[in-house]
């Protein structure tokens, strides 16, 4: 059977895929952040899963205002990286698992979270910089990557209860899956940000910790936090926060498994508008 | 009945949510356009004329041609769209950010060093600082 074995969140903020495309990584500005990052790509290695289920939001790339899906999965057997307006990124091609895919699509639907299924997609910084930050400039990806679109830029965008409980029917999917995949679910965007308006700028460490504490300890009670909390404390662009839940939803002990081990914990302001999160967490 | 719009009384901030989003429709189209490097280059040798494609409102084209990015938030633009005028324009998300706030961008970048805007006194219309 498949299983999840880890989770991995990040903000996914353009301009660091834009340092580190353009060799300005090693840079001051630039280098604690890649620091914080160097634990997590030597642990990728190690632990390199067969397929990465991640979870992202379109920044009105393959999702113009024609469609705007809640939750839509990508089904294809590869997306390509997209021209966001300053060329597409020099990054690999995404390969998908179409066959994973299809089967958590039915799985999801059937245990009622209405997917929108893609067949066709390029795919934005908000999947490629995660993929950056974790992998380097690899040749190729290290394994297929399931990528699972979000809408949060039309609100009102899912609950973050919705998207706890749609972690826990993703793991449910993957579960029953015959063959014996190692599967990693990646949560991304945030933290607090706010890119638009004279409040642009706004940052909110006290919010970003304390999140990432209850998302570690008490992700029931954080799934209940309710949007205008992120959009007040966080930035108005913070509320892709509720995209974690979906990664920690997955996670065993929510389903009644051990709790997972924080293999990894990294905070850091600013990434050009943005404060930068991440964490590692596997289950036991 | 009215709808649960609790975020109103966010200081400098516009949430774009469906009624947002409808009127601003055409705007945000028109931003996205800006995807295709040959859009690109008719929008720039001729912009009024390409604007004139559309059926946006008078307002959001004058608000596109003066780069007032707070205007066209106001009449339904969202940032992410709008980001494909500054990609056109050679700006970087900073710049186009920053320049919403009254700030240079000097200004901007160096208060973003120096870990951002304070939540303190940003929470509510009204709040004291």
């Amino acid at each position: 059977m498949a299983h999840i074995t880890a989770s991995v969140y990040t903000s996914h903020v353009p301009a660091i895929g834009a340092a580190l495309d353009l060799g300005k990584s090693a840079e001051p500005y630039w280098q604690p952040v890649f620091k914080g990052y160097e634990f997590s790509k030597q642990w990728l290695r190690d632990h390199r899963p067969d397929v990465i289920f991640l979870v992202f939001n379109d920044h009105a790339t393959a999702f113009s205002l024609d469609m705007i899906p809640t939750f839509a999965i990508g089904t294809a057997a590869e997306f390509t990286p997209a021209d966001e307006g300053w060329g597409p990124r020099p990054v690999p091609k995404v390969i998908g698992h179409p066959k994973l895919a299809a089967h958590i699509a039915q799985s999801v639907i059937q245990d009622d979270f209405d997917l929108t299924i893609v067949n066709k997609m390029d795919v934005d910084h908000g999947l490629t910089v995660p993929l950056s930050l974790m992998c380097g400039q690899p040749q190729a990806w290290p394994c297929p990557i399931i990528p699972f679109a979000v809408n949060v830029v039309q609100y009102p965008v899912p609950s973050g209860r919705r998207c706890y409980m749609l972690g826990k029917a993703i793991r449910k999917a993957v579960e029953s899956y015959d063959e014996p995949l190692n599967v990693q679910i990646w949560g991304t965007g945030g933290m607090s940000h706010q890119l638009q308006g004279p409040r642009a700028g706004l940052i909110n460490k006290e919010f970003d910790q304390a999140f990432l504490d209850r998302l570690i300890g008490d992700p029931e009670g954080l799934a209940a936090m309710p949007h205008i909390d992120y959009v007040r404390e966080a930035g108005s662009e913070g509320i892709e926060l509720v995209m974690w839940l979906i990664a920690r939803g997955a996670m065993d002990d929510v389903s009644g498994g051990k709790k997972p081990t924080v293999r990894h914990r990294f905070y850091h302001v600013p990434a050009s508008n943005t404060a930068v999160g991440h964490l590692i967490l596997e289950n036991n | 009945m009215s709808l649960d719009k609790p975020y109103m009384d966010v200081p400098g901030t516009t949430i774009f949510d469906a009624d947002m989003s409808r009127q601003g429709y055409h705007l945000n189209q028109f931003c996205m356009s800006l995807m295709k490097a040959e859009n690109r280059a008719r929008f720039k040798a001729d912009e009024r004329a390409y604007l004139d494609e559309w059926p946006m409102s008078e307002e959001q084209k004058k608000a596109v041609l003066a780069r007032d990015l707070n205007r066209c938030i106001e009449l339904g633009g969202n940032i992410y769209f709008l980001a494909k005028i500054g990609a056109t324009d050679g700006k970087s998300f900073q710049q186009m950010a920053g320049s919403m706030t009254g700030m240079t961008d000097e200004q901007y970048r160096d208060m973003m060093v120096k870990g951002g805007r304070s939540i303190e006194g940003n929470r509510y219309v009204g709040e004291k600082k």
